[in-house]
């Protein structure tokens, strides 16, 4: 398949971290072109004070190299500015004439700073501090000039004057507020700042506003307008960014403050071309922080991969200046208006500020200075709402006593009290986990879930733990994604399947003896053997019972008091007097306490005794409905265009058609169907493994849905007019599902695994790959002619002994002692 | 007081599907007999510790049964529950002569 061509123009942060999104969501998608107008690979701009001031070097802060960029095929023009976008050729010119034709364009061209346009500013010696050269040009004057003048008192001002001080130069800060960072801190921490500040050597001059940069050629001065002034050599501007939307505008793309964009992060003039970081404006805001940056990025390259709708809902940011010895932190609304329910601590000795504004119990904003420690714990309960009424009285002593280091994910559970449950289904608390981790030295999730049984049931916790042992282990822990099946190999789905296709491996036991199995094979892997076996060799194998889990064995749900329930197929949720006849005679017959209409449009039959089970299929006469297995399960159906005044499609047809053709099929994972007769959508096809919506002229068909643990709508896989299509291509997706999936892994995970385009390509595009895979699907299909419930009663009114004889009852005599 | 095993014939080996199990109703008390992979017999009381599942219709691993409600494994020699669960199962004597299955309810 041809590759699409992307070109991205800016190489900052934000723009390479959407690239670095879009490679781990698909790797194969584009062709990746960037142009870069700085001479440097894509390094990290927050650090650029810490290199200034001398606490790190330029080497440290890169973040991709050139062989990054290499490695990863992506074409990189550093030091080309793009001068013209020309949207009609879909193309790019750099200065120097250099062009690049694109499908789709991502503007990442961050900000420039902002230069107060006084008298003068145009002199030498006047500069920002943006850039890795603007730090260069500062290290030379430090060695020819003494005194500095920095105009903005925020965090860049604070961060570049600490730095110009490091070189040995005098800094004065000039603010033209009374407060120092005073979109972050109130009057109290802004003047603790100052303090801490001026005993370090900087000067301020607050509440100034610059009139003029006097000087000949060069700066030598600063005027005031309350008519002082200040000696300078050196003078900093660092009041401001502006988002770099020069090019966008010049091209038509609609600017306001910034490139606007919509919540997918597309400009909203032409869908083809993207906008990331700081150039971009998103409802209003133009962010110049870096977190909201990456999550954009994130929400960018869900939506150019084609993973479906992610939408970006605007970021709350919170700040940290990085000035050694000076620990500040705030977020949020941190000023509190009259009548605001605000907590503080002031220690102005051991110079500790804290701050919390709260509103109905939740954290609205927090200032702290001296003590930050707690700082991100209160920043993710302000993101999360949490109430915080019960650690009211000590939450300014300390939240949780933990440290403030980077990952979001690794912050939540750092916060997560001891004896917080992360694993609901099984009681599972932090600590229990932790200290097995710790005590036991495990290093996978696997392992965990073995000794603790966390992430065992449900599934929903499998993130928390992974998080737990990330910040538990660091690097040492291993990805899930590479795990073996389970403790009884070290081979993971991927090899197993692969030793039993090419050394043709028919029997269970057989494939655990060959690929030397640890222990005997429990329930993870024995039931994943068996499957694969069955999907690779369906003529030239047997279903192995005994490593079937009990649903599966006997084709009937156990529950939780041992007893057993019955579902037969109604397909497509259609029904007749008749059949609802038989089916209420067989539960007065056999005294079935619980008739029950399942959230899949059939009946639930529930609290069947194994031994009544053969002769209740046998009166009932209907087709096992699966709803035991990993198997088709239902394909919910709203009634179209037969009898819906709003119904363009007939989906109660279609899904009966559906249904009856994929009924006794072995899949990984169960799998549903829902078939809506138009984009009402009532039955709610967008949550299923394959969701059909008519619309006029044709179905949309849409795959990797859930409505489980964690709800996945389903992404687009194609169009098609006719109902044979739908079949069609519904069979090659779950074939190539069936032959793809790891056991026990539902399609919403598995798609998102192997990537919507990559399945796109083999069953919608490529016309014979998707041929192949249907007629692989009729074969396997023909081999599954008899019903399971028809073949069990069958068995059991044969006399001899046969394997499915446990159905039967044993009544022994009790024989009491004398 | 001393006492000998009472034999009860239950079923014929060949009746229990291999490394699977049967149910035995005797009274009030429903025991599994399981036949192992390499047709030794065992028996434990059909009642998992942790929630009453019914044993029989779990897997077997080896000498061990995975109960089919949580996945207790239990030892089919002793009725102990592994690690990290705790609890225990009561066993019964049971043995294969002639290819006919005994069970001792003692």
């Amino acid at each position: 398949m041809l590759k699409k061509k992307l070109v991205m123009i800016g190489n900052g942060m934000a723009g390479v971290r959407a690239i670095e999104e879009i490679l781990k969501a698909n790797p194969d998608m584009f062709d990746i072109t960037i142009f870069g107008a700085e001479k440097y690979p894509n390094y990290n701009r927050i650090m650029l004070s810490p290199v200034l001031a001398g606490d790190t070097t330029v080497e440290d802060i890169i973040l991709n190299d050139e062989q990054w960029y290499a490695d990863n095929g992506i074409t990189l023009h550093m030091g080309k500015r793009i001068k013209e976008i020309q949207r009609g050729y879909k193309k790019v010119i750099a200065e120097d004439g250099t062009e690049a034709e694109y499908d789709n364009l991502i503007i990442a061209t961050g900000s420039d700073p902002f230069i107060i346009p006084v008298p003068g500013h145009d002199k030498d010696g006047v500069m920002a501090f943006r850039d890795i050269d603007d730090c260069d040009k500062m290290f030379a004057a430090a060695k020819k000039y003494k005194k500095a003048a920095v105009i903005g008192g925020g965090l860049l001002g604070l961060e570049a004057a600490k730095g110009l001080l490091n070189l040995g130069m005098e800094a004065t800060v000039i603010h033209d507020q009374a407060t120092l960072m005073n979109m972050q801190l109130d009057s109290v921490a802004g003047e603790m700042l100052r303090a801490d500040l001026e005993e370090q050597g900087m000067h301020f001059k607050v509440s100034t506003l610059t009139t003029e940069v006097t000087g000949d050629e060069r700066v030598s001065g600063l005027k005031f307008k309350d008519g002082s002034s200040l000696e300078c050599d050196l003078l900093i501007m660092a009041v401001g960014i502006r988002p770099n939307m020069a090019l966008a505008k010049d091209c038509g793309i609609y600017c306001n403050r910034g490139i606007v964009v919509n919540d997918y992060m597309q400009t909203v003039t032409d869908p083809s071309v993207y906008s990331v970081g700081e150039c971009a404006e998103h409802r209003g805001i133009a962010y110049g922080l870096v977190a909201p940056l990456f999550e954009q990025a994130k929400v960018l390259a869900y939506q150019i991969t084609g993973q479906g709708l992610k939408a970006y809902q605007g970021s709350v940011v919170s700040t940290k200046l990085k000035v050694s010895g000076v620990d500040v932190f705030s977020a949020g609304d941190f000023m509190g208006g009259p009548g605001a329910d605000v907590l503080e601590l002031m220690d102005r000795v051991g110079g500790v500020y804290k701050k919390l504004v709260l509103e109905d119990d939740k954290i609205k904003g927090v200032v702290m200075f001296g003590d930050t420690a707690d700082g991100p714990t209160f920043f993710q309960w302000m993101q999360d709402a949490k109430d915080v009424s019960e650690q009211r009285s000590s939450l300014l002593f300390s939240a949780s006593g933990l440290g403030d280091s980077g990952h979001s994910g690794i912050d939540l559970v750092s916060a997560m009290a001891d004896d917080t449950i992360v694993c609901g289904c099984n009681g599972v608390s932090k600590k229990d986990i932790v200290d097995s981790i710790v005590t036991k030295g495990l290093t996978t999730r696997k392992e965990v879930t073995s000794c603790t049984k966390a992430a065992g049931s449900c599934g929903g916790c499998a993130d928390l733990v992974d998080q737990l042992l990330a910040s538990t282990l660091g690097t040492a822990f291993v990805e899930s994604d590479h795990e073996p099946i389970c403790g009884c190999t070290d081979l993971n789905h991927e090899q197993v399947k692969e030793q039993i296709k090419t050394k043709k491996l028919t029997m269970v036991r057989e494939v655990m003896n060959v690929l030397e199995w640890k222990k005997e094979g429990c329930q993870v892997c024995r039931p994943a053997i068996n499957y694969y076996i069955g999907m690779l060799f369906p003529e030239d194998s047997e279903d192995d019972r005994s490593s079937r889990i009990a649903n599966e064995k006997m084709h009937a749900n156990i529950q939780k008091d041992g007893t057993f329930s019955v579902i037969p197929r109604i397909y497509g949720g259609e029904t007749t007097p008749d059949d609802l006849i038989r089916i209420a005679t067989v539960a007065k017959k056999y005294d079935v306490p619980t008739v029950k209409i399942t959230g899949g449009q059939r009946i639930d039959l529930l609290g069947v005794k194994k031994e009544d089970l053969t002769a209740m299929w046998k009166d009932l006469d209907m087709p096992s409905g699966f709803a035991y297995g990993k198997a088709l399960r239902t394909v919910k159906t709203c009634v179209g265009s037969k009898w819906c005044r709003f119904g363009t499609q007939d989906s109660t047809s279609l899904g009966i058609h559906l249904e009856k053709r994929l009924d006794r099929i072995w899949f990984p994972a169960k799998v549903k169907f829902g078939v809506s007769g138009c984009p009402r959508n009532c039955a709610e096809a967008t949550i299923k493994d394959i969701g059909i919506v008519g619309v006029e002229g044709g179905w949309e068909i849409s795959t990797g849905g859930n409505g489980g643990v964690h709800v996945v709508a389903t992404e687009l896989l194609c169009i098609v007019e006719t109902a044979e299509e739908v079949e069609e291509v519904s069979k090659a997706y779950l074939q190539h599902y069936r032959e793809t999936g790891r056991h026990n892994e539902r399609t919403a995970p598995w798609q998102k695994r192997v990537g919507l385009e990559s399945i796109k390509a083999l069953v919608v595009d490529d016309l014979e790959s998707r041929r192949a895979l249907v007629a692989r699907m009729d074969a396997y299909i023909a081999t599954q002619d008899q019903d399971p419930w028809a073949a069990r009663v069958a068995d059991a009114e044969k006399e001899e002994i046969n394997r499915f004889s446990e159905y039967k009852r044993i009544d022994i005599p009790v024989r009491v002692e004398a | 007081m001393s006492k000998t095993a009472t034999w009860i014939e239950v079923c014929k080996l060949d009746e229990i599907p291999p490394s699977q199990a049967r149910t035995v109703n005797a009274g009030d008390t429903v025991v599994a007999v399981f036949r192992l992979t390499d047709d030794r017999v065992k028996a434990l009381e059909n009642r998992c510790p942790h929630k009453d599942g019914p044993l029989a219709e779990g897997i077997v691993s080896g000498d061990d049964i995975l109960c089919p409600l949580h996945n207790w494994r239990i030892h089919l020699d002793d009725g102990v529950v592994a690690a990290p669960d705790e609890g225990c199962v009561k066993t019964y004597p049971v043995k294969v002569e002639n290819g006919q299955v005994f069970l001792s309810l003692n």
